[in-house]
């Protein structure tokens, strides 16, 4: 088994257009969720999103890409520049023959099929751009990755729901972990900031009208984010050999099902992933000081998944922190727990724990230290990222400071 | 704009060139348009023109319209056009 470090980090959100804004503004409690603009949004009941702003991809994107490049791409593409302008990795020969890129997203080209919907019901158009299918697909923001920096190994795309990234950021790191390629590109991006993206939400019944509470008793609902968060995993000889700079260390994963409902979460299911992802990066409970939740701000979620955690930790769940950064870019859905992860960098390497704001009211049901409101300096070793998805499926990560 | 001017405009864009650069001669291939740009001008014209071309990027030679140069275009959306008049 080989170790796996991160050697570059990219975001675009709500919060920033690159890791360093994003980190500064959730180390300053910012937040980034507002009012929607958008086509049509006076139609919603839904007012209020952690929507990208002043991200302009004409001038940015030639007008063939353009045409090729659905909103999840684009942000795709602008998050992986960083992460692999950070990593200093040209890959040529051997390294672009065994790396690839494997990216998490639940709706793709969710504003793609939107817009065409819209052409041809409502405007009653019956002809539609050429590339509205290679626009579209999951896995075309995997595949420009894949294109713009020569990457010709395993490449392909994870669609989990919530838990997307999570879970293709935990494939990669056991590619690498196994020797199966020297780097692989991940994380994930979402774009379900359209019309019909939040229509469909709130047919759900389960978003917030005023903003993102995650543990707080007069918690109301999600808000949706949008944007990516990209990484360059790298084994750890290979980094060390070159000289990298080394973000964390990933010191493993666990996934589980639970295998109960399709929307209704489960203490078991998560708890199991939790214990999971510890016993394969080979720690104890006592290890963990900071835990960056799934934390979306529902009824269901928060108190589960605190239960969870009281769970696998018994009393150290008390001396941990938890927080939820969904409060400050909203719920990126399969992108959410790639750009979470820079909330997890973060700790370990500049010792900041980012907080969860919104906080106004202690919930008896989720009673751990969730860092309220505002950021909080400490050393952390280690930390977990939770990722529990519609469907019952879950993905944890674990990481180590190098 | 005649009908030569707006399909020359319109291959011109797809190939990145003046509108100067595309002779009636010119083969798509010459103007360095691949198969994805050869779909998205069909739709362009298609767009322009309001007419269906009857086109299949499986067959492209065996298709009735004929791409093999601007010329052919012209002649070909110029008959679309006679034929699919309202």
């Amino acid at each position: 088994m080989k170790r796996v470090v991160i050697t570059g980090a990219g975001t675009i959100n709500a919060l920033g257009h690159s890791v360093a804004d994003t980190m500064t503004a959730m180390a300053e409690g910012r937040c980034g969720i507002g009012p929607l603009a958008f086509r049509d949004v006076g139609r919603l009941s839904i007012q209020i999103g952690g929507q990208v702003r002043g991200f302009e991809a004409e001038g940015r994107y030639n007008r063939q890409q353009m045409s090729l490049y659905d909103r999840f791409t684009q942000f795709t593409l602008a998050a992986a520049a960083e992460a692999i302008a950070q990593s200093g990795i040209i890959f040529s020969g051997e390294m672009a023959a065994k790396s690839g890129v494997v990216l998490g997203t639940a709706g793709g080209g969710v504003s793609t099929w939107d817009d065409n919907y819209r052409s041809v019901y409502e405007d009653g158009k019956n002809r539609v751009h050429p590339f509205v299918v290679p626009k579209l697909m999951n896995n075309a923001a995997a595949s420009h990755v894949s294109m713009e920096y020569n990457l010709k190994g395993p490449s392909f795309t994870v669609s989990t729901a919530c838990a997307s990234s999570n879970h293709a950021m935990a494939q990669a790191f056991q590619m690498v972990r196994t020797g199966m390629a020297p780097t692989m590109v991940t994380g994930g991006s979402e774009s379900m900031l359209c019309f019909g993206g939040v229509k469909a939400w709130e047919g759900l019944r389960v978003m917030s009208k005023d903003a993102c509470r995650p543990f707080s008793a007069n918690r109301n609902g999600m808000v949706q984010g949008e944007g990516a968060g990209i990484f360059v995993f790298e084994e750890y000889e290979h980094a060390r050999a070159r000289g990298a700079d080394i973000l964390c260390e990933v010191a493993g994963f666990a996934m589980s099902s639970d295998a109960t409902d399709i929307v209704m979460p489960s203490k078991n299911g998560a708890a199991r992933a939790i214990s999971g992802a510890l016993n394969d990066a080979r720690l104890n409970p006592e290890d963990v000081g900071y835990i960056n939740a799934h934390g979306t701000g529902t009824a269901a979620n928060d108190k589960t998944e605190c239960a969870a955690v009281a769970d696998v930790f018994g009393p150290h769940a008390d001396k941990l922190m938890i927080s939820s950064t969904k409060s400050m870019h909203g719920h990126l859905i399969g992108g959410t727990g790639a750009v979470e992860l820079l909330a997890c960098i973060m700790a370990l390497r500049d010792g900041v724990i980012a907080p969860t704001i919104g906080y106004e009211e202690a919930d008896p049901e989720c009673a751990l230290d969730v860092v309220p409101n505002e950021a909080r300096d400490a050393k952390v070793d280690v930390v977990l990222s939770n990722a529990f998805a519609f469907g019952g499926m879950n993905a944890v990560l674990a990481l180590r400071k190098v | 704009m005649s009908v030569t001017d707006k399909i020359i405009k319109i291959i011109a864009e797809q190939a990145v060139l003046e509108t100067s650069d595309v002779t009636m001669e010119s083969t798509l291939e010459d103007l360095g348009i691949d198969s994805l740009g050869l779909v998205e001008s069909i739709f362009a014209i298609e767009e322009e023109f309001d007419i269906t071309v009857p086109f299949n990027a499986n067959e492209p030679t065996n298709s009735d319209f004929d791409i093999s140069s601007i010329s052919k275009i012209i002649e070909g959306v110029e008959r679309l056009l006679k034929e699919q008049a309202v």
